[in-house]
């Protein structure tokens, strides 16, 4: 018995040696290979996006790998928050809790975002957000690992509102979703609507499932406003517009930076979405030195998606994140520290610099419009030369 | 009044895609006793064979009038979702039928997704939203705040004749005989000689091709289709079929109108908290539910509480 007993104490001192040592050579051993995450809606409604932006993270690791200088190796992670909060602070988790992801880029959908910051606060995992523009998501606390490339909606708004009075509107009726998004955009919308001077006639709060608008539409048709405010998504806001068009409400559409995309233009046609209006962070694609170059390395490497409207924020922000951890080394904290000095660098997206808050101040934000089935910025628009104009 | 007019028209049109679909569960359930939970996304199936379908006419013969290509677009996805249904049916749900009534509720709800899943991804960039065709002229009739659309008129007339036929079926034919058989007793419709298999084969392509209407409907409707449809239109249905009665077609049919109604009011009635129409209508639901448990029209044999 004694034997035994100490048989088996030998044993467990041996195992936990040699547990121990494992543990304590890792960080010794030079591993040239690291993983980096990415969270994003791959699946639901919003997945178009997301994949998008997906594809261009993995594009920016592509281009990393291959780099002959360049000192690691990096692998991607990439998880599916499906755009709903519960199953995003799942993936947060999971993702923060595994030591070997070093950073990550993540989230689409505010209301997915803002409930994984304390998440990624808790694990110190530093993430740049790349395509949620709620201003809780930076503004609400001031956590080191959080950072975001795209501006907050509030900039969006005070662009948009000024734009839309500017061009003589003066009734607007609002729909917007009661996520966080929806809510938030509706809050600043209507609050520099009402400064300049404009009239907010109706609001409506509408499900993010919601199939059917009739009844909002109909109140208000009654309403007669020269503008449709809608704060949502484009497969919503597809549905807003083409049921719009159905009830006759014959006002000009507005939507917000989750309107533009190029789905909401084959989901309503191009004769419905015509003139539809939205507002995006960040210049155009082909207004940007690097855009066509971006374009092109992206449609070589074959991705099944098309490169979205967030792709590429998503390509900066991993494109940081990775030169981040060749300055820095495998050390979250550093690679924090180290993202949150960037300032006024040149990116495919224009200027990126953090705020104390690692918020990307540079708040440029484009105005778009549909016409002949694309989305123009405004100013190359023939509504703007006044070869075309909008409802009025 | 031309508003409230406005919303009549609404509501009605809302009504009768939820009956067709609250119809579907209900046959299910007569002659099965079993809740097909994937029946929601049948009916997105129905409006994506539609939309597939008219792309090829499209593509291959593109002078066709519109009312032949309406007429093949119903057809096609008609039948593409009754096959749907035969093969479920015999495939997946006769069989578990041995087993508890939850493997069935289960199976059907993994289905459900399953089907939504694969037109997602392997439909042509299925993760978007859709447009669908404008098969029928949009002539419309304006005064005031009021708009008669011909085509939401010819959905409506529509939707009625299919409710229509399926109670000729159920109630004048031998198959819908069968089914009644089967329905109340299904032992003794078998002693009686009636084919089990092939009724309940019949009741689930039946069944499914009225839900390929609704889906055509709902596309021709809204002129957009998306993947994600199914899942709130089956829960709606579902829930239609029960406040009317479960396994009674005309229950179905008054349920799916109520509904709709309840959610129009809902939407009316409380303007400060549009976004809560959905929860006034289920919570309504709920209450009718306690009110009277085996739905407003009961079946008379009904046993089910």
């Amino acid at each position: 018995m004694n034997r035994l007993f100490r048989k088996s104490l030998y044993a467990c001192c041996l195992a936990l040696l040699i547990g121990l040592s494992g543990a304590w050579l890792q960080p010794a051993e030079a591993r040239t290979s690291f993983k980096v995450g990415y969270i994003g809606p791959l699946t639901g409604g919003n997945s178009s996006i997301g994949l998008g932006a997906r594809n261009a993270a993995e594009l920016a690791i592509m281009e990393h790998n291959i780099n002959p200088e360049a000192k690691y190796y990096f692998e991607l992670v990439s998880l599916d928050d499906e755009c709903k909060p519960n199953i995003g602070v799942q993936a947060a988790t999971k993702m923060a809790a595994d030591k070997n992801i070093l950073g990550a880029v993540t989230h689409y959908c505010s209301a997915v975002a803002l409930g994984t910051v304390d998440v990624y606060h808790r694990f110190g995992l530093p993430v740049i957000v790349y395509g949620a523009v709620h201003p809780d998501i930076t503004y609400a606390h001031n956590y080191p690992e959080v950072l975001r490339i795209i501006g907050t909606l509030i900039n969006q708004n005070q662009v948009s509102s000024k734009f839309m009075l500017s061009q003589g509107y003066k009734r607007f009726a609002v729909i917007s979703d009661t996520t966080d998004y929806g809510k938030s955009h509706k809050e600043f919308f209507t609050k520099y609507i009402s400064e300049g001077g404009g009239e907010i006639l109706a609001e409506f709060g509408v499900t993010a499932d919601q199939q059917d608008f009739t009844v909002e539409l109909t109140k208000i048709k009654s309403l007669n406003p020269e503008v449709v405010y809608f704060a949502g998504l484009y497969p919503q806001g597809v549905r807003v517009r083409a049921q719009m068009e159905k009830l006759g409400v014959n006002a000009q559409f507005q939507g917000v930076s989750g309107v533009k995309s190029d789905a909401f233009i084959t989901g309503l046609g191009p004769e419905l979405a015509e003139g539809c209006l939205s507002f995006l962070e960040g210049s155009p694609l082909e207004k940007l030195p690097k855009g066509e170059e971006f374009m092109r390395a992206y449609t070589a490497r074959g991705f099944k998606n098309a490169p979205d409207t967030m792709a590429p924020f998503a390509y900066v922000a991993m494109t940081q994140i990775l030169e981040a951890v060749e300055k820095v080394g495998p050390d979250r904290k550093k690679i924090a520290r180290n993202l949150r000095a960037i300032q006024g660098e040149d990116t495919l997206i224009g200027k990126v610099s953090y705020d104390d808050h690692g918020q990307n101040s540079e708040p440029y934000v484009s105005k778009y419009v549909v016409q002949d089935g694309k989305w123009l910025v405004w100013e190359d628009s023939d509504y703007a030369s006044g070869k075309r104009s909008l409802k009025k | 009044m031309d508003l409230l007019l406005q919303y009549c028209l609404n509501g009605l049109m809302l009504g009768m895609m939820y009956a067709l679909v609250a119809v579907g569960f209900t046959l299910f359930f007569g002659v099965l006793d079993v809740i097909v939970f994937s029946h929601g996304d049948t009916v997105m199936i129905g409006s994506f064979a539609g939309l597939a379908t008219y792309w090829w006419l499209h593509s291959t013969y593109p002078g066709l009038p519109a009312g032949w290509a309406v007429l093949l677009v119903l057809l096609a996805a008609a039948a593409t979702v009754a096959l749907l249904g035969i093969i479920v049916a015999d495939a997946m749900i006769v069989p578990l039928r041995k087993g508890p009534a939850l493997n069935t509720l289960l199976a059907t709800m993994m289905l459900g997704t399953v089907l939504r899943e694969s037109i997602r991804l392997f439909f042509p960039d299925g993760s978007n939203p859709q447009t669908f065709p404008a098969l029928l002229p949009g002539w419309s009739w304006r005064g005031g705040n009021l708009i008669l659309r011909f085509d939401n008129l010819v959905l409506f007339c529509g939707g009625a004749l299919i409710i229509f036929l399926v109670h000729m079926i159920i109630n004048r034919t031998r198959l819908g005989m069968a089914i009644r058989a089967v329905a109340q007793d299904e032992e003794a419709a078998r002693i009686m000689g009636v084919n089990f298999r092939f009724v309940v084969l019949a009741t689930f392509a039946l069944g499914s091709a009225v839900a390929a209407f609704a889906g055509v409907m709902n596309g021709m409707y809204y002129s957009e289709i998306n993947f994600s449809v199914g899942l709130l239109l089956g829960a709606i249905g579902f829930s239609a079929a029960v406040i009317g009665g479960l396994g009674n077609i005309y229950g179905a049919i008054l349920g799916g109108f109520i509904f709709a109604f309840l959610q129009t009011i809902g939407a009316v009635a409380i303007p400060f908290a549009s976004a809560y129409k959905d929860v006034f209508a289920f919570g309504a639901v709920i209450l009718i539910m306690a009110w009277r448990p085996t739905g407003l029209i009961a079946e008379p044999s009904s046993q089910r509480v």
